[in-house]
């Protein structure tokens, strides 16, 4: 029987037979924390094997994105605590300047095709963009891969899913991502590695195939790769749980609206809705090509009196791309808010929460209740929310 | 007492149309604003305290109630402190029709009975199961009952490295026992 690529992946990383739904021992290439789970990583490790090595040092890595640089005593504590056993062990930490940890990885080329990467954010498996298996884990299981380079893991089943037609001009990476949370809602690749084919992911550039793979969370999936013409391909006789087909043909800009990020409608439906703020970032659109993507938009224009547009870049790569391609300036000229690389905007970290009674318009991935605070949050690509923030209501580029 | 039965008293998550409530987040069950506590017994007092209807479950809870909720239990963040809480309140078990991938793995590693449970729609629907009714499962062959009712609960068992992550008490006594 052939092998799907997340058997694939997990066999090159497993002297157990690597068929899906087996329970196996896997090594791990890259083991990291950040600075939520960090400290409960380190404590755990501390409480647990004392003053002992890390299995390697070389393989393992704190990335601080989340509360960067710490806005309260609680996480700078957390934060030193970290670095503390970092210096201890001589493990590597990409500190509050640099941004997402998932992002920094790419960047570093930690994340490789073919490689297995954990750590303690429940989007490592953006990895996927590039072909590498990440995992999100929790602060037990990160601890243990610290001190022993490796992580028991039932193989997922794998889903294939066919995008047919081909979208709209104006729909974007997000948009079609979208689509899919509703299309594919919690159900359809729950607990499973999905593989998307057809030409409207096989055109998708690496921001776009990270925007994609970013939101396997919110499918409730365990990763999603886009195989074609990429490094690692599936076999011929691989076995699927599921092939899901899904018509993409003519798909324009969608709305994640309250509750979920899974109540998807098309823009045309929530178009009009008065915004408080927007959000430009996250670890779904914070490359550079989704800043110059609002750039255009917001170029020669003003955001709205009343209304604030915060803007976080991904990593300080990114945000000096921004610099050299003079994003920067655009953004900065039409009243956005630019601060520096993180996960900000998405948790409680340095970015602004909402209000009772605000309504957010971002890029981000969730939009749970209480998630960014008591507004509401309504989910798009960079256009979207860029327009709306110049119409201070839910737009698109051609309402302006 | 045989540490593989789980007897206690049902809380039933239900919203305030009676409807088992699906999809339960991580921002719900512990809020990210909570994130800098690392002491367990802290974690208690905020379990569940962004679930609507439900804040004051953590001062409501008893030792050894058994959580039932709707599928996809879990659902968004790594953070183990959603599993940690449950455990701080001392609670028998959580059992759903799914639960995420992430949450599911930090309470098989934490040694916390989470355990999968087959047509609960039908039960709640039919008032066959409800908050305040006693359940016993035995997590290990997955036979489970409703005892206040008399009637049996279609309960999946732990697989066989769930159990022997539990029975060891979670995953680093686990990996001591292998060496």
């Amino acid at each position: 029987m052939g092998r799907t690529i997340i058997e694939k992946i997990i066999q090159a990383h497993s002297r157990d037979e690597a068929a899906a739904g087996r329970i196996i021992w896997m090594d791990l290439d890259v083991r990291s924390a950040r600075d939520f789970g960090g400290p409960n990583v380190v404590k755990n490790f501390e409480k647990e094997y004392g003053g002992a090595p890390p299995a390697d040092p070389a393989k393992t890595f704190f990335t601080f994105d989340l509360c960067a640089p710490a806005c309260s005593l609680k996480y700078a504590d957390n934060q030193q605590a970290c670095r503390d056993f970092a210096r201890k062990h001589g493990i590597r930490v990409y500190d509050v300047d640099r941004g997402v940890g998932t992002h920094v990885m790419i960047e570093e080329e930690l994340a490789k095709a073919g490689g297995t990467v954990v750590g303690t954010d429940s989007h490592m498996n953006i990895l996927g963009a590039v072909n590498c298996f990440g995992q999100g884990m929790g602060d037990v299981d990160i601890a243990f891969a610290f001190k022993t380079g490796r992580t028991w893991f039932e193989v997922p089943e794998s889903v294939k899913v066919v995008l047919k037609g081909r979208p709209a001009a104006a729909a974007g990476a997000k948009d079609l991502t979208l689509f899919l949370c509703r299309e594919l809602g919690t159900k359809k690749i729950a607990l499973s590695s999905a593989e998307f084919y057809g030409e409207a992911a096989r055109n998708l550039d690496l921001p776009g195939r990270i925007t994609l793979c970013s939101m396997i969370t919110e499918m409730a999936g365990i990763i999603g790769f886009i195989p074609e013409n990429g490094p690692i391909a599936a076999d011929a006789d691989a076995a699927y749980g599921a092939v899901v087909e899904v018509d993409v043909g003519g798909l324009t800009p969608q709305v994640a609206v309250p509750p979920s990020p899974n109540t998807v409608r098309p823009l045309a439906e929530v178009r009009g809705l008065r915004i408080d703020s927007g959000f430009i970032g996250s670890c779904t659109n914070g490359r550079t090509e989704d800043f110059a993507r609002a750039a255009e938009i917001l170029k020669g224009c003003k955001v709205k009196e009343g209304v604030m547009l915060k803007v976080v870049p991904a990593t300080r790569r990114v945000y000096e791309e921004m610099l050299e391609r003079g994003i920067l300036e655009t953004l900065f000229q039409s009243g956005a808010i630019v601060v520096n690389p993180g996960c900000g905007g998405c948790a409680e970290g340095h970015v602004g929460l909402t209000g009772k009674g605000e309504v957010q318009v971002s890029t981000g991935n969730r939009n749970f209740p209480g998630k960014q605070g008591k507004g509401q949050t309504y989910l798009a690509g960079p256009a979207v929310v860029a327009a709306s923030c110049v119409a201070g209501a839910i737009a698109g580029p051609e309402d302006l | 007492m045989d540490n593989d039965i789980r007897q206690g008293r049902a809380v039933v998550l239900l919203d305030a149309k009676g409807r088992i409530i699906e999809d339960i987040d991580t921002d719900q069950i512990f809020h990210n604003a909570h994130l800098h506590i690392t002491d367990i017994a802290q974690m208690g007092p905020l379990a569940l305290g962004n679930l609507e209807g439900w804040k004051d479950f953590a001062k409501e809870s008893r030792e050894g109630d058994i959580l039932i909720a709707g599928r996809n239990f879990g659902a968004g963040s790594s953070r183990q402190q959603a599993v940690d809480c449950f455990i701080a309140l001392k609670l028998g078990a959580v059992l759903a029709p799914s639960f995420s991938a992430i949450y599911f793995r930090n309470a098989v590693n934490s040694g916390f009975p989470v355990l999968k449970i087959n047509v609960l729609d039908a039960l709640i629907a039919g008032g066959r199961l409800a908050t305040g009714d006693t359940i016993r499962i035995d997590v290990r062959s997955g036979r489970a009952e409703n005892i206040s009712r008399k009637t049996v609960l279609e309960v999946e068992p732990m697989s066989p490295v769930q159990h022997d992550i539990f029975a060891a008490g979670d995953l680093f006594k686990y990996g001591k026992v292998l060496g």
